[in-house]
């Protein structure tokens, strides 16, 4: 499978490649790399997706270069790969067949904030946390909070329409990018959407927010910054039973409420990061239940009342309402934390990420676990629940014999079990290369047809981060979608 | 269930055809004079209200949808005029006038049943309430005024109801006002007066109505707005109001539609080339003829 570093698939010698003299030419010789150490580091994301290949990795500074860069990987017909932090879990910037990878980290400028309007120009290596980060003292805030947010950029959030706690109220990052500047696969630089209103024509920001960096390259971001709520409280109910949890999920929702969030963790999750974020979780409990809820006092004092009320009719044991701001902030600790605490009970994990109708919640978290235990596995359950996005964790040690077999087979078999639930494949991960082969579970050759002429008008050549989303067409080289697990991911 | 067989059929495989609504907008980025109309299906096929989503018909009126919505006390985000129904609203794709508290019509169409200008069926997005498998075709067709295929089903996200709501209104600085509240449904500025609708809980709803009159702003009932929309440019024409916040001019007199940058209009042909190679859906309408 491996394939030596100084010679490519095609046979050329990297040196010589006419496309790295080129980029050179563009860029500068110190912000091309073709050298191993480079050509590694860029070859996989923070998913399970091992094998990709990279061939040259360029670090443009600004919009001009990243258009020089596409346009001139264009012109020699070759394909090339957006990406920022690296932090997506689902391969979406895991290169296939030695592509230029087109880095955006050291776009990293926040070139304006409005604070009156309420928007701000960034640039996509801008990590996400340190937006939210450089507003303090405004009243404002950037609402996507990916768990991964003090490492991923909002180029990636903008690619893979990221989700978050928060999102449940506030909508996934589609909801908060006003326009965006976008170098087109041919190198071609267009701002669609607008500061304000619709734009006039199609909503072409709305169809490339999510395009996983098949449609080109965000190369600067308006985003729409939310009020800071004037008052948050932060419930945590916990239950004997993880489907008490769910329940109390589904009924909250059903009694027409929106909290700001409503996450879920079980028992094993509890107990793996409540030594790290001493948040008091009760580690006896199956299941615990955040609840996070923003606005005007008495609304608050209201919510809280209606949802105590149904947690302990749902079999809640306590509900407890954080007293400090450092109890709110541990107990989200605890639950941003999750992923980096895992490795105390097996050494790789693979992450899951599909949506099931909230009203199901607790019958397909049953079958989640009876899927797992009739193959002899680990799961770990931490999930957005108000919006039914499940994040099943399954754990394993890869060095014991034929355990990846079961690992896939379970993987299956709970995106199976979600779309057959009236779910879908992903909730905020994406498609990338891992859910690829299980496009057609959810969408008729009819509907990947319709999706595929979406791509086409941006993409017509087809050099965009190809072999990713859907699927026929090309492949991805030698690339494996489950392996060995990498450290330090978020969910 | 919905069965868009015979919603298919009435577009066929080749011909020029449209999709008429309620006729409310009928104007908007053209016209098909002449050609062969057909009508989307009518109904409410399912109102999950513990799901908050509902599916529907897209020739359902919004009026029809709205009434069996509020027996659960919910709503969907979209606006349009009396007699409007669900696919030419969408189609239309104009925010709700409570965007504050609503959102964006963008952010409300989770799955649309539709038949391509190839006469075939497929679906865009999914049922549930987040979803990221795949392409957002859905955000694509809001807005597309039927030329990029025709809607015949759709699955909406539906919101809880606000307990209460109070329209305020008053000559004071639009900021001082919006510096009283908590993400005011709507601020209206018509050059003189600011008029504000909050809502939310009962109690919160009556702190913020007490600090508006604070500022001398009195209760007043929902504005009649001027019909048309235009884009905000920094001068107020007159007689026009403007949503503040929302970069939405309502005015008298139709406006010209906004400049559509020459690579952005290009983008947006090979879109609709992409879905539409004859040009046979709606072929008198253009999205880039449509202002704001």
């Amino acid at each position: 499978m491996s394939v030596p570093f100084t010679r490519s698939l095609l046979g050329r010698i990297r040196g010589d490649d006419p496309l790295v003299r080129d980029l050179k030419a563009v860029l500068g010789r110190g912000r091309v790399e073709i050298g191993p150490a480079a050509l590694n580091l860029y070859s996989h994301d923070a998913s399970v997706t091992r094998g990709g290949h990279a061939g040259i990795v360029c670090f443009p500074e600004n919009t001009a270069e990243v258009s020089a860069c596409v346009a001139t990987t264009a012109l020699h017909g070759r394909p090339f790969v957006p990406r920022g932090a690296g932090t997506g879990l689902s391969g979406g910037a895991v290169p296939c067949d030695e592509p230029v990878m087109v880095v955006t980290t050291r776009m990293d400028t926040i070139h304006e904030v409005d604070v009156e309007r309420r928007l701000a120009w960034v640039g996509p290596g801008v990590v996400n946390l340190d937006l939210s980060l450089h507003l303090e003292g405004t009243g404002l805030h950037f609402a996507p909070d990916p768990s991964s947010q003090q490492a991923c950029t909002i180029g990636g959030n903008v690619a893979n329409n990221s989700g978050g706690p928060h999102c449940l109220l506030y909508g996934v990052t589609s909801a908060h990018v006003l326009a965006v500047e976008v170098v087109l696969p041919d190198g071609e630089v267009v701002v669609i959407g607008a500061e304000e209103g619709r734009a006039t024509g199609y909503d072409l920001r709305g169809a490339f927010v999510g395009g996983e960096g098949t449609l080109g390259i965000a190369t600067k971001i308006c985003v729409r910054l939310t009020e800071d709520p004037p008052e948050v409280a932060t419930l945590l109910l916990d239950f004997e039973r993880v489907q008490g949890a769910a329940d109390t999920v589904t009924a909250v929702i059903a009694d027409g409420m929106v909290p700001a969030a409503l996450e879920i963790m079980d028992q094993r999750v509890v107990e793996a990061v409540e030594p790290f974020a001493g948040a008091g979780y009760p580690t006896d409990a199956a299941a615990v239940l955040i609840v996070e809820l923003d606005g005007m006092p008495a609304g608050i004092a209201a919510a809280i009342a209606r949802i105590e009320t149904i947690g302990m009719a749902k079999g809640a044991r306590t509900v407890r309402v954080a007293a400090t701001e450092d109890e709110r902030a541990r107990i989200w600790k605890g639950r941003k934390s999750a992923f980096g605490a895992i490795a105390v009970i097996k050494p790789d994990y693979y992450l899951n990420d599909t949506v099931i109708p909230r009203t199901r919640l607790a019958e397909v978290l049953t079958r989640v676990y009876e899927v797992i235990e009739e193959r002899d596995l680990i799961v770990m359950n931490v999930f957005h629940a108000g919006d039914g996005n499940l994040h099943p964790l399954i754990l394993y040690d890869g060095r014991e014999p034929g355990v990846m077999e079961r690992v896939l087979e379970a993987g299956e078999e709970i995106v199976r079990i979600s779309v057959e639930a009236g779910g879908v494949l992903s909730g905020e991960h994406g498609i990338g290369l891992e859910k690829k082969r299980f496009m057609s579970l959810q969408f008729s050759p009819a509907d990947l047809e319709a999706q595929e002429r979406l791509r086409r008008a941006f993409d017509v050549d087809g050099l965009a981060n190809p072999a990713k989303v859907l699927p026929g067409g090309a492949s991805c080289g030698h690339v494996t979608t489950l392996g060995q697990a990498p450290e330090g991911t978020w969910v | 269930m919905i069965d868009l067989t015979a919603f298919r059929d009435d577009i066929g495989r080749s011909d020029r055809v449209c999709v008429r609504g309620g006729g409310t907008r009928w104007g908007v980025g053209g016209d098909d004079a002449g050609v062969r109309s057909v009508s989307a299906p009518v109904g409410v096929e399912a109102f999950e209200p513990a799901e908050m989503t509902v599916t529907v018909g897209a020739g359902t009126t919004l009026a029809a949808l709205s009434a069996v919505l509020a027996e659960h006390g919910q709503e969907v985000a979209i606006d349009g005029p009396v007699n409007s129904t669900v696919g030419g609203a969408l189609m239309v794709g104009r925010n709700p006038l409570r965007r504050g508290r609503l959102g964006e019509v963008a952010d409300v169409l989770l799955q649309a049943d539709c038949v391509g200008a190839d006469g075939a069926v497929f679906t865009a997005g999914g049922p549930t309430v987040k979803n990221v498998t795949g392409y957002d075709l859905c955000r694509l067709l809001v807005g597309s005024l039927g030329t990029l295929a025709l809607v015949g089903r759709v699955i909406l996200r539906t919101r809880p109801l606000p307990e209460a709501f109070a329209w305020m209104s008053g000559a004071v600085e639009t900021r001082k006002a919006v510096g009283a509240l908590y993400r005011p449904a709507t601020v209206l500025w018509d050059g003189i007066a600011t008029t504000v609708r909050v809502e939310g809980y009962g109690d919160d709803v009556n702190e913020e109505v007490g600090r508006l009159q604070t500022l001398g702003m009195v209760p007043t009932g929902e504005p009649l707005l001027p019909k048309e929309w235009d884009r905000w440019t920094g001068v107020l024409p007159v007689g026009g109001i403007l949503e503040v916040g929302a970069g939405v001019v309502h005015r008298p007199d139709a406006p010209e539609a906004g400049k559509v940058a020459v690579g952005v209009r290009a983008l947006g042909e090979r879109m609709r080339d992409s879905f539409d190679p004859t040009r046979r859906l709606n072929p008198g309408r253009d999205p880039h003829r449509v202002s704001a």
